[in-house]
């Protein structure tokens, strides 16, 4: 602290303490102290408040601790003369006026005036909270990130993809900056949360005027348009700690060290700091965030509570620069050096923005110049391994006509064919890298990419074409990527557009071909096959005591990384996550059990896991991190088990929704009877084979009978009950467990006749 | 230096006194330490003496000269070392032992008035000896925690509970060296039998021995005594409070207490409280009761209760020379017997408190925990008849703030609050060469220097260096006179990297620890550091040293001793007492560093002190491998830019909200600041 700094965060705290405490009584008066509170969608009650007091807090009332906690961490003023010291004092208040700020928040929501309402506003992509009276984003600012979304996100913060995450408070100095800061962050692929103004101009009203499209798809995520709504981001940073780190409530000195060492975020404070801004940013760095501030305020440099300075003024127009966009560039390039934030940025030579920020783009309809693929048209990708002599580097065909042909929004036939060579490259890896084009792709601003092989679905934003993206480009994208992520497998890669109908036509035939020998030999691959199994630590950085095995027959809990994923990524990098396991003497078939499985999973557990279980949910199942697609629990009453999806937020059978559900299923611990999987995983003929297999499942999230419709059709018919997947239920006909042992009754699921499952 | 153009003091209050004192021709130490010259025999390079069987008292003056019995030049220095050692580990340990027995009186309901004011810190301890907290009531904590330490001052055989609070290695490379203290008594005892006639005639193996007697006391007695003080009367934290000669009142009853022990002054400070006794006070024509301290007594009142401080050891006599002293309440150590003849010069009462120290011609009130409140009382009452007795008062205007409290504790909380206290900060500071190294400047005042000149020009040329200093006892206040103790004189006094981490936390540049007896707060402190991580992983690797520019006691050798053993570099100034025998001063120097990483030397000349410090934390930087120290590299903190920035008119503020406007590039569509979007925040 300075002292400045001190007695403004102080005086902030001793304000809004006071504030939410006249709020708090207000709504006890006014709404009784029984009155639910909650954020939506979240199993982590007032998340901040749990992760630092321990509190699970669910009515009014329950806020009455929370803010005499609130009053005793609260100090007086420093004197001007003969100060006392006040750093640990200013810390505590810091996090007094969190306690405080949630609080409001959740008073807020009492009131309905959660989240923000702001008209003609419209959040981008999928709003989470359903139970919104916004209609699906309109109308209203985000409010908290709820869990599924900090979830979805979560395979990306622990493997690195996203770095971290910026708190912007406040205004930028013009729309312009505004703009190109957040897409400084964006092309970093640094989560961006907005929140607070200046005289009541609010970043998130300069990135309206300038359509900027914000929301969780862009990875800009508008919180609210005061200072309070920031408390959003350190709720948000706490889950992190809860969700994959293991920890439980009211560990609140190793949630702020795990933020500190694990979540790589900070504020920056636009414009003028006031009081509030001050105490915020006093709680937000017991996170170990430190605060960038493009006004003039004192400096802490000296380290320690933060890994490196505390408190940096950058005042904007002092920033050495040739015009107030070069400023922004540094303004963020000092932010990502203050955090110590690891970021690589891939230089993707096309003519718009790139980063995976982009990923989630949406080309709306009347947005798009061209599409490729979707309903009128065709388009594939196919990516071979080829001969070293064969392949030309970096050489890039457009073989046909180009988009300048085709009419505004209109649509052709195209095919994008990879070829590449390298020393360590194996047939077996064309899958893995040929999967990589969707997120490559999508990552340049205006693009969008749905779909994989001769599904795929491409669109080009009439953006984008006017800024002279064309055919080629797809090519620079796969060739400079390739390169940058896979260098260690690809040495070569050249790229061949096919627009020219017969070439396609011929091409398609040939990659189809391709797609047929790699199911083949895919649906052929078991466990059984093969000596080694991998493991997977790629989130133990967030989650220190999950160690995922990957076999053949079990993708990754997050769905991401497949058996073949893991080896082609220890072929990359031979001491990083993925790392071979010798099987080892084979215990038990039925069950899953290895001698060297076992000891991989003590080992890396840092000894919480003795045995794992591969095919069983009932005995020492597989742990999980918090990033897993579905959860597995068993249902004792039907002698089955539900399967829940992350994407399913309604109530499940076990009288839990998935959030809090997933607080059993995550944090490396194992619980029998409850499991976090991959959703293909459950297609697997190895899922939960010791207990009973597929014929187990007894409810089902719609969402994954919908999605996954094809392939459970053929697990069905592998299982001998073609109709299965009809029999069993889903959110829509049981969300409690008579309901849904009637149902099962009604429409004779076999899991009724099965022996019992325990 | 010819003795007779000395100068005294540096404290204009203290010189003040002593003209006054000369003109009514009254001795103090400070000029009887003129008339008396110290023993050459012993004092300096001169010769030693062993008085340890009466075939002697033995001189040695010559090289290669044994005593009688045949006792070496460097048998005698050890061994004198080593009794200096165990009278100095007794007086600390026996003051712990004493405060062990006040908590179980205390915990038995034997001691009313008394209470266990940091629960916490009790818990705390408890916890770290493995006694059962469940459901159970303080009081049956107390019981026990006071039951192991009292055991501990009698134990035999096994190991102290507190080694356990030293870094790892610490522990181990004691192990190895047989330096683990079995007992507290018996290590004392074991000196005194070592050292009799006819016993342990090795040097270094007596040294040895020493070490391990005076761990018993950093690791033991005095550790102990830090704990109890603070369950017992409270952890301190910073307050603002003052010091100096100035702090005694004309118009009001003047209490002073002076010594080292807290349960009988923290009695008292509640007594000067009691409306009743106000009232009698008004009554007598006083405007109230003014309590303040002297010595370390002063120090553990001053830290926990803000009670003032009217000077450190030399101001004893200078105190009552005021004449406004009513009573001058004594405990144990460091009392002049001369106080007695001064007090006698004045209406001043001298009262004796501890069953343990007498004074001839002193009113004795011995105190025992069961009657503390009560004889307390006594006491204030005593002084408020007195008040009508006094006659003409000198008291000097001088005094000066200072912000002292800095418990292990309140250190570790100021580095980041409730939720993320550490050491982290400070660690890092010292790795970034913010902070060069640390100083634990302590000790007492010796009448043979100038009172608070070495303290002084050791601590500000540190400072200056951006070593970070913390004191205790009386070295604490000598600082403190000069106005070093305040967050201000950060700005003042410290380097670019020390004032900047100083502003951070707002910690004056000096942190005042405690008392004599609670250095083994900077042994907690430095313990933590080793363990907090990235500045080794020993107290000997860190870029530290002690410093007792002003020494005098045998508590001081004890301290010192410890300190050394536990992997310091320790400087005292003065002279040395083992300058004789080469082979000692050798044994202790380069031979302790060799077996222990810490050392123990004399050094009469403070810029030397200064040289010898700065070299030893360069070392152990590089030991470290620590970027070299460079002062440039810093200090871009704090709150001066802001000054420049409120100095401005209120309309270039405003522009500099987002810097001038500019005029290079006019392009810029600034809608920053408009107010028509309505969302005005809370």
């Amino acid at each position: 602290m300075s002292r400045y700094i001190a007695t403004r965060a102080i005086r902030g705290a001793n304000l809004i303490v006071q504030e939410a405490q006249a709020l708090l009584d207000k709504a006890l008066a006014e709404k009784g102290p029984q009155t639910p509170v909650a954020f939506p969608n979240t199993a982590y009650y007032l998340p901040l408040i749990n992760g630092l007091l321990g509190q699970e807090v669910s009515t009014l009332e329950g806020l009455v601790p929370v803010m005499a906690r609130a009053q005793e961490l609260l100090h007086p003023l420093p004197a001007s003369h003969r100060w006392t010291p006040y750093l640990g004092e200013t810390l505590d208040s810091g996090i007094a006026t969190l306690l405080a700020e949630e609080t409001i928040m959740a008073v807020r929501y009492v009131y309905g005036e959660q989240p923000e309402r702001m008209p003609g506003f419209h959040l981008a992509g999928s709003f989470t909270s359903p139970d919104e009276p916004g209609k699906n984003g309109a109308g209203h600012l985000n409010g908290p990130i709820d869990d599924v979304q900090l979830r979805a996100w979560g395979i990306q913060l622990v493997d690195g993809r996203m770095p971290g995450f910026a708190a912007i408070v406040g205004c930028a100095k013009s729309n312009e900056v505004a703009v190109k800061i957040v897409r400084e962050l964006q092309r970093r692929n640094i989560l961006i949360f907005l929140a607070g103004n200046v005289n009541g101009r609010s970043i998130i009203h300069q990135l309206q005027e300038e359509g900027v499209e914000m929301g969780y798809d862009t990875y800009i995520v508008p919180f609210g348009t005061d200072t309070i709504s920031a408390i959003y981001a350190l709720g948000f940073a706490t889950r992190s700690a809860l969700t994959f780190g293991g920890l439980k409530g009211g560990q609140a000195r190793e949630v702020l060290l795990y933020n500190r060492a694990r979540v790589f975020a900070f504020v920056l404070a636009l414009g003028e700091v006031d009081d509030l801004k001050y105490a915020t940013a006093a709680g937000a760095i017991s996170y170990g965030f430190p605060v960038i501030a493009d006004t003039i305020i004192p400096q802490i440099l000296p380290t320690g509570v933060t890994q490196y300075e505390h408190v940096i003024s950058m005042p904007f127009d002092q920033i050495p620069g040739a015009n107030d966009l070069e400023r922004a560039e540094k303004l963020v390039q000092k932010c990502i050096e203050v955090r110590g934030v690891k970021v690589r940025v891939t230089e993707v030579p096309i003519p718009v923005p790139y980063g995976s920020a982009f990923e989630g783009e949406v080309v709306r309809k009347n947005d798009m110049r061209v599409e490729f693929g979707g309903k009128y048209s065709r388009a594939f990708e196919y990516l071979r391994m080829a001969g070293w002599d064969e392949v030309e580097d970096g050489k890039i065909q457009v073989v046909g006509p180009d988009i300048s042909t085709v009419p505004e929004q209109g649509h052709m036939d195209m095919g994008i064919v990879v070829d590449v060579a390298g020393r360590k490259m194996q047939k077996d890896f064309e899958p893995v890298l040929e999967r990589q084009i969707h997120y490559f792709v999508n990552g340049a601003s205006g693009v969008q990419h749905i779909g994989q092989r001769d599904i795929a679905w491409i669109r080009i934003s009439k953006a984008a074409a006017e800024k002279g993206f064309n055919l080629r480009h797809f090519g620079d994208i796969l060739h400079a990527r390739l390169h940058a992520d896979f260098g260690a497998i690809v040495d070569k890669a050249q790229v061949t557009i096919y627009t020219d109908p017969p070439k396609v036509a011929e091409w398609l035939e040939r990659a189809r071909a391709a797609y047929n020998e790699r199911n083949v030999r895919m649906a052929g691959m078991k466990d059984e096959d093969v000596p080694e199994f991998y493991t997977c630590t790629l989130c133990q950085s967030f989650a220190p005591t999950h160690v995922c095995i990957v076999s053949p027959e079990r993708v990754g809990l997050c769905g991401a990384y497949s058996f073949l994923d893991c080896k082609a990524s220890y072929e990359i990098n031979p001491t990083g996550p993925n790392q071979p396991i010798v099987k080892g003497r084979l215990i038990d078939p039925e069950k899953g059990y290895w001698e060297g499985l076992n000891a991989v999973a003590v080992k890396n557990s840092q000894g919480k896991v003795n045995d794992v279980a591969m095919y069983s949910i009932m005995e020492n199942p597989m742990t999980a991190c918090g990033c897993f697609e579905c959860i597995v629990m068993l249902i004792p009453e039907t002698n089955g088990v539900m399967v829940v999806s992350r994407e399913d937020t309604s109530m499940t059978p076990a009288g839990m929704t998935f959030s809090t559900l997933a607080g059993m299923a995550g944090g490396g611990l194992q619980t029998p009877g409850v499991m976090g999987v991959g959703k293909y995983f459950l297609t697997s003929p190895k899922f939960i084979k010791a207990d009973g297999g597929f014929k187990r499942v007894v409810w089902m999230s719609s969402f994954l009978k919908e999605s996954m419709a094809d392939a459970l059709k053929e697990v069905a018919e592998r299982e001998g009950v073609p109709d299965l997947v009809d029999r069993i239920a889903d959110e829509r006909v049981a969300t409690t467990v008579d309901e849904l042992s009637a149902w099962l009754e009604e429409h004779g699921h076999p899991a009724l006749m099965m022996p019992p499952i325990f | 230096m010819p003795k007779e153009q000395r100068v005294r003091t540096i404290d204009p209050a203290a010189a003040a006194v002593l003209a006054r004192a000369d003109a009514l021709g009254i001795s103090t130490a400070f000029s009887r330490a003129e008339v008396m010259k110290p023993c050459p025999i012993g004092s300096g390079d001169a010769g030693l003496c062993c008085k340890n069987c009466f075939m002697g008292p033995c001189r040695i003056t010559k090289d290669g000269q044994v005593g009688v019995c045949g006792a070496t030049v460097e048998t005698i220095a050890a061994r004198n070392m080593a009794r200096a050692v165990a009278a100095g580990s007794s007086a600390h340990s026996d003051h712990g032992r004493d405060l062990a027995f006040t908590l179980e009186a205390v915990a038995k309901g034997e001691a009313p008035g008394y209470e266990i004011r940091d629960p916490f810190k009790l818990r705390q301890v408890a916890a770290q000896l493995g006694i059962p907290l469940n459901e159970r009531s303080v009081y049956e904590i107390a019981r026990d925690v006071a039951e192991v330490a009292i055991k501990e001052f009698g134990q035999q055989r096994g190991k102290l509970a507190w080694i356990k609070r030293a870094p790892q290695k610490r522990q181990e490379l004691w192990a190895r060296l047989g330096l683990i203290p079995r007992g507290i008594d018996r290590e004392v005892v074991e000196i005194l039998h070592r050292t009799h006639m006819g016993d342990d005639q090795d040097a270094e193996h007596i040294l040895m021995a020493s070490m391990r007697t005076a761990l018993a006391d950093g690791w033991g007695g005095s550790m102990w005594a830090t704990d109890f003080s603070d369950i017992l009367f409270g952890t301190p934290s910073p307050r603002l409070a003052q010091v100096n000669l100035g702090v005694l009142k004309d118009d009001q009853v003047n209490i002073v207490v002076h010594g080292h022990e807290p349960q009988l002054s923290l009695m008292v400070t509640e007594a000067v409280r009691d409306p009743e006794l106000l009232a009698y006070a008004r009554s007598k024509g006083a405007n109230g009761i003014n309590l303040c301290g002297i010595c370390c007594t002063s120090n553990e009142v001053l830290m926990r209760q803000g009670i003032p401080s009217a000077g450190n050891f030399l101001h004893q006599e200078l105190a009552i020379l005021t004449g406004a002293v009513e009573i001058m309440m004594v405990d144990v150590q460091c009392i002049m017997q001369a106080l007695n003849d001064v007090a006698g010069r004045y209406h001043t009462k001298l009262v004796t408190t501890s069953p343990k120290v007498k004074i001839a011609g002193a009113l004795h009130m011995p105190f025992e925990p069961e009657t503390g409140f009560e004889t307390a009382r006594q006491i204030v009452r005593l002084a408020i008849d007195n008040f009508a007795n006094r006659g003409e008062t000198h008291i000097p205007k001088e005094f000066e703030d200072l912000v002292p409290g800095f418990s292990h504790e309140y250190i570790g909380y100021m580095q980041g609050g409730v939720f993320r206290g550490s050491f982290r900060p400070l660690n890092n500071a010292i790795a970034a060469g913010r902070i060069r190294g640390v100083a634990g400047v302590v000790g007492c005042n010796n009448a043979r220097t100038t009172q608070d000149l070495a303290h002084n020009t050791v601590v500000k040329e540190l400072l200056a260096n951006d070593v970070l200093v913390v004191q205790t006892g009386c070295g604490a206040i000598a600082n403190a006179k000069y106005g070093l103790l305040v967050g201000e004189a950060a700005m003042e006094y410290a380097g670019p990297g020390l004032q900047e981490v100083c502003e951070a936390i707002g910690i004056p540049p000096v942190l005042h620890m405690g008392s004599c007896v609670d250095n083994t707060r900077i042994l907690t402190v430095l313990s933590q550091m080793a363990t907090e991580g990235g500045l080794g992983e020993d107290i000997s690797d860190i870029p530290a040293v002690g410093i007792a520019p002003e020494w005098m006691s045998e508590k001081a050798i004890a301290i010192g001793t410890y300190c050394a053993a536990s992997g310091a570099y320790v400087l005292f100034g003065v002279g040395s007492p083992v300058e004789f025998s080469q082979e000692v001063t050798r044994i202790m120097s380069e031979g302790w560093e060799a077996t222990v990483g810490g050392k123990l030397e004399f050094v009469e000349d403070p810029q030397e002190i200064i040289r010898r410090s700065l070299d030893h934390i360069d070392k152990k930087r590089a030991a470290l491998r620590l970027p070299a120290y460079d002062p440039a590299r810093f200090g871009q903190s704090g709150d001066e830019p802001l000054q420049n920035y409120f100095s401005l008119p209120i309309e270039e503020q405003q522009a500099l909200l987002y810097g001038t406007p500019s005029h290079e590039h006019a392009h810029t569509h600034d809608q920053g600041h408009s107010h028509d979007h309505g969302h005005s925040h809370n």
